[in-house]
């Protein structure tokens, strides 16, 4: 095998590869299979009090066979593609195939769903960042971050280049894959005062590295943060109105998609079973899930099964109207493939209508939480209870911080009551704007 | 049937031989050895990390067995070390081509390195598990038949029962450490899990309870005298109690904590702030308290390797250190820090067998074992008996920390709320939050009946996973913050 060190393996060559296993799967007796190869080359820099700290590189390769002997199925993944090993293996993965119990729904997905576009999403960048400009890049930031008198330490900072390529055949004649990568930079630091100690971070992660936010900001921005937090007070138990800054507000999404999808519509171990074009959030609310985003941190064009992943609407003005289907779960439900059984792919609310300045004016009193820890919801239940911290804000002004809380309450009367800014930004895969949320149990003193 | 067990049997021939790894076409020992020695000869440490891991899921789930899935993931790891600098570069390919290419990469990172290499290192002939491959001794065949057998009985429980699902998780990870010099240390670990979730419903509302037995032995030390129905019971038992549950209370209060798995506060709140990194960059609340009282008299906790057959037990860390016994608070006085190499030799100490990784693909940490808390001398009766308003909580999901500000929460899966002395109602999923430092000094009594949990936590940090005990006696905390919705 010819390898090149520095750079991914071609199409051509996983390409290759997995055709040779699929003639080996099929040779060995199954009825039809499928085979997924994916090499992956990272490397990340982690510097700490501007200092370097360490170096990865990570260069993997892994194949997933995936055996079908009628409708019975099982499969066998290795990170050896010795091809004496790999035969061995397909072996075994036949004849573990053979005494695996029938699943009348097992099966490839179905080939007019297979993707067949053009790949114009631009999601690999070729650019290479040699391990100095990386520290370069990350120091810069700590550089920032230390220029204010509070900042005494860091709990790190990192910088890493990801460049993953796969190759996903199936034994119906679907055979594709795309390269694609991400450049992460993150900075945490910790900041004192009088015996208070907080930490805090940023972080940008893209899929060009031009793209990143600079330095300067990934650093001033974590150290602003930290130093807010310093002298936390905690407060009293009582009901009050909840701000949730847009990186905690993106978690309710990460629910709701747990609670939508397939897997756990058809078992019903989901507070949103039986809910489809049922009303669930209020009428404002609008859920999209969107593959095509240009450069988008979350775009794809299939999932893991072949299946081509298209825009969806999963709740519009507050109705719920669809479920995140994959071929095997979906056949429980009698629903087609919309291409999520890799999950969600850019996933947002719609913005709202308030200014974020408005959501957090009142003549209320303001809980903004900005940290969050803890499981947090149950979608089994809807019940939702977090650790959490943020400040009290007043008339539109942060008063003073807060720790060592918790926050409570129902995710149905959550989804009902919640009112969005218009700030929406696609920093992330998931996204949402600033949420207000009236009111929620907050335990404290 | 026979297949698969002669075909896992070639494995074991083929896999299991010492070194067996450095014998292939494309690596020998001997060029191995001088790449590494030539290229960790101005560290201060580092070695060749290899590694070979078979690892099996067989999973029941809405009353189908769901594909079975085998893992195979063989690779090294090499790594460099100089004062407090790592450099770590990894892959699958075992091959000279690709050794060369990560000692590059070591070298690029530590370049004009002037360390000296420490060679100190203690060899051991401590054993805790069996050199066994639980997938190889229990037969495909048989498992499935298992799970289909618990799925009918812990369907069988009640009417009220609507979905199962049960899982055999096993690995058998062979892994070598080789160091300059050519020092090698071995080691083969057995690891197995067997987890069952019952999901009830009833009046339309659902709950879930789930329950697990695991640790370094054979499925079948945990399945024989059909001790898998315990499993069902415990999980059927939890998710009926809570569908009589009420919404928790909002607010400081007692909490007594039940023995056993509750003992994930001892690792959230003090455990992961006493990991040596943490400390070494002062980044922990608990690093300049050495030797000061940090939780309540007769408050001692250890951290320790060496229990027989244990989920967090090692025979030797992933640097080959043997593990040990490791005081950490002794009678609320701070004793020591869990320390790797690197930290140990950055805070003029020694290593205490705490350096983990998850795979071939991570770099060493200070990571936990079994973390326990030693037994007092209340007994749960008096604790409860003590409490006015306050909780009892029996099982947990999961917890967090924050080592910096030293807050940390966990998730309720179990509850009931005391008044006046007495158990009362099942309560809804809450959430509890402390802060570290000051909690263990909130701690007004510590039970008599400690208890190790059942084998079945993995600890994350920094986005590894390692296997973990936790164990500790009923314990009674004056004031902690339960995140329920009633005032």
């Amino acid at each position: 095998m010819a390898l090149n060190f520095k750079m991914l393996k071609e199409d051509e060559h996983l390409k290759k590869l997995a055709e040779n296993f699929s003639t080996n799967l099929k040779k060995s007796g199954a009825s039809e299979s499928s085979v997924l190869i994916s090499n992956s080359i990272s490397e990340s820099v982690n510097i700490r009090n501007k200092k370097l700290d360490g170096s990865t590189r990570s260069d993997s390769l892994n194949v997933v066979l995936t055996a079908y002997v009628g409708k019975k199925k099982s499969s066998i993944s290795s990170s050896n593609l010795d091809e004496s090993h790999i035969n061995e293996l397909i072996k075994k993965c036949v004849e573990t195939t053979k005494i695996t119990p029938e699943d009348e729904l097992n099966s490839l997905p179905d080939s007019e769903l297979y993707f067949k576009g053009v790949k114009n999403l631009d999601l690999y960048d070729e650019t290479f960042i040699e391990n100095s400009k990386k520290i370069d890049f990350i120091k810069e930031a700590e550089e920032e971050a230390f220029k204010k008198k509070e900042i005494v330490n860091t709990n790190g900072s990192g910088f890493s280049q990801n460049k993953s390529n796969f190759i996903l055949a199936n034994s119906n004649g679907f055979i594709d894959g795309y390269k694609s990568s991400n450049f992460s930079a993150y900075c945490e630091v910790v900041a004192k005062s009088n015996g208070s100690m907080e930490r805090d971070y940023e972080f940008s992660s893209k899929r060009f590295f031009k793209d990143l936010l600079e330095p300067k900001k990934i650093g001033d921005k974590a150290s602003e943060l930290a130093i807010k937090k310093l002298k936390p007070r905690k407060i009293k138990s009582k009901k009050m109105r909840v701000v949730f800054d847009k990186r905690i507000a993106k978690n309710f999404l990460s629910s709701f998609a747990s609670a939508i999808t397939s897997g756990t519509i058809a078992k019903g171990t989901t507070f949103l079973k039986n809910k489809l074009n049922a009303q669930i959030f209020n009428n404002k609310i609008n859920i999209i899930d969107k593959p095509n985003i240009i450069k988008g941190s979350g775009s794809r064009y299939f999932d893991i099964e072949g299946t081509y992943t298209n825009k969806l609407n999963l709740v519009e003005n507050g109705v719920l109207k669809n479920y995140l289907v994959d071929t095997y779960n979906g056949k429980k439900i009698n629903m087609k493939s919309n291409g999520r059984a890799s999950g969600t792919t850019n996933l947002y609310f719609g913005n709202g209508d308030e200014d974020y300045k408005n959501l957090i004016n009142s003549d209320k009193e303001i809980l903004y939480i900005n940290e969050t820890f803890g499981r947090g919801a149950n979608i089994i239940t809807g019940d939702y209870s977090v650790g959490a911290s943020g400040f009290m804000v007043e008339n539109g002004e942060f008063i003073y911080p807060v720790s060592e809380i918790t926050i409570a309450g129902d995710l149905n009367d959550i989804f009902n009551k919640m009112v969005l800014g218009n700030d929406l930004q696609f920093n992330y895969s998931t996204n949402s704007p600033t949420m207000l949320v009236d009111e929620l149990t907050v335990g404290g003193k | 049937m026979l297949n698969w067990s002669l075909i896992l049997k070639n494995f074991s021939i083929k896999f299991n031989i010492v070194s067996n790894f450095l014998k292939n076409k494309n690596l020998n020992y001997d060029k191995a050895k001088s790449l590494i020695n030539n290229t960790l000869v101005d560290c201060d440490d580092g070695e060749l990390y290899l590694e070979d891991t078979k690892s099996e899921s067989i999973l029941i789930d809405d009353n189908k067995i769901k594909s079975s899935s085998f893992k195979r993931d063989t690779g090294y790891g090499l790594r460099g070390v100089t004062e407090d600098k790592v450099a770590y570069s990894h892959s699958n390919d075992i091959s000279e081509k690709s050794l060369e290419m990560s000692c590059e990469n070591i070298k690029s990172t530590l370049k004009n390195s002037n360390g000296k290499y420490n060679h100190s290192i203690n060899k051991t002939n401590q054993k805790f598990y069996d050199e066994l491959d639980p997938i190889e001794n229990k037969s495909l065949k048989t498992k499935i038949e298992l799970l289909k057998e618990i799925n009918q009985y812990a369907r069988s429980k009640d009417g009220c029962v609507k979905q199962v699902t049960a899982n055999f998780l096993g690995e058998h990870k062979n892994i070598e450490i080789l160091r300059p010099g050519g020092e090698l240390f071995t080691d083969i670990r057995p690891l197995v899990r067997i987890n069952v979730s019952i999901l009830v419903e009833k009046n339309g509302r659902k709950e879930t309870g789930m329950y697990g037995v695991g640790g370094r032995q054979s499925y079948d030390n945990y399945l024989k005298n059909d001790d898998w129905k315990k499993i069902c019971d415990e999980a059927f038992r939890m998710a009926y109690a809570n569908l009589e549950s009420k919404p928790s209370p909002a607010g400081e209060m007692k909490v007594v904590l039940g023995p056993g798995w509750p003992a994930i506060l001892i690792h959230e709140a003090v455990g992961h702030g006493l990991e040596g990194d943490f400390n070494r960059k002062k980044t922990s609340v608990f690093h300049d308290l050495v030797g000061k009282k940090v939780a309540s008299d007769g408050v001692t906790i250890i951290d320790d390797g060496t229990i027989d057959k244990r989920r967090g037990s090692l025979n030797i860390d992933d640097e080959g250190t043997p593990t040990e016994k490791t005081v950490l608070i002794e009678n609320g006085i701070l004793k020591n820090f869990m320390q790797d190499r690197m930290n140990a030799r950055l805070m003029k100490t020694k290593s205490t067998g705490n350096g983990r990784r998850e795979s071939y693909k991570h770099v060493i940490m200070p990571r936990m074992r079994n973390t326990i808390m030693l037994n007092g001398n209340n007994t749960q009766e008096e604790m409860i008996k003590s409490v006015d308003r306050g909780i009892f909580a029996v099982s947990f999901g999961g917890g967090q920390v924050d080592i910096t500000s030293g807050k940390f929460v966990f998730n309720c899966t179990e509850a009931y709320e005391i008044v006046n002395g007495k158990i009362g109602s099942p309560l809804k999923g809450a959430t509890l939050i402390g802060d570290g430092p000051s909690s263990l000094k909130e701690v007004l009594m510590v039970g008599n009946d400690m208890k190790l949990d059942p084998g079945i936590g993995t600890c994350g940090k920094a986005g590894q996973g390692v296997p973990v005990g936790v164990g500790q006696p009923s314990m009674l905390i004056d004031n902690m913050t339960v995140g329920g919705t009633q005032l």
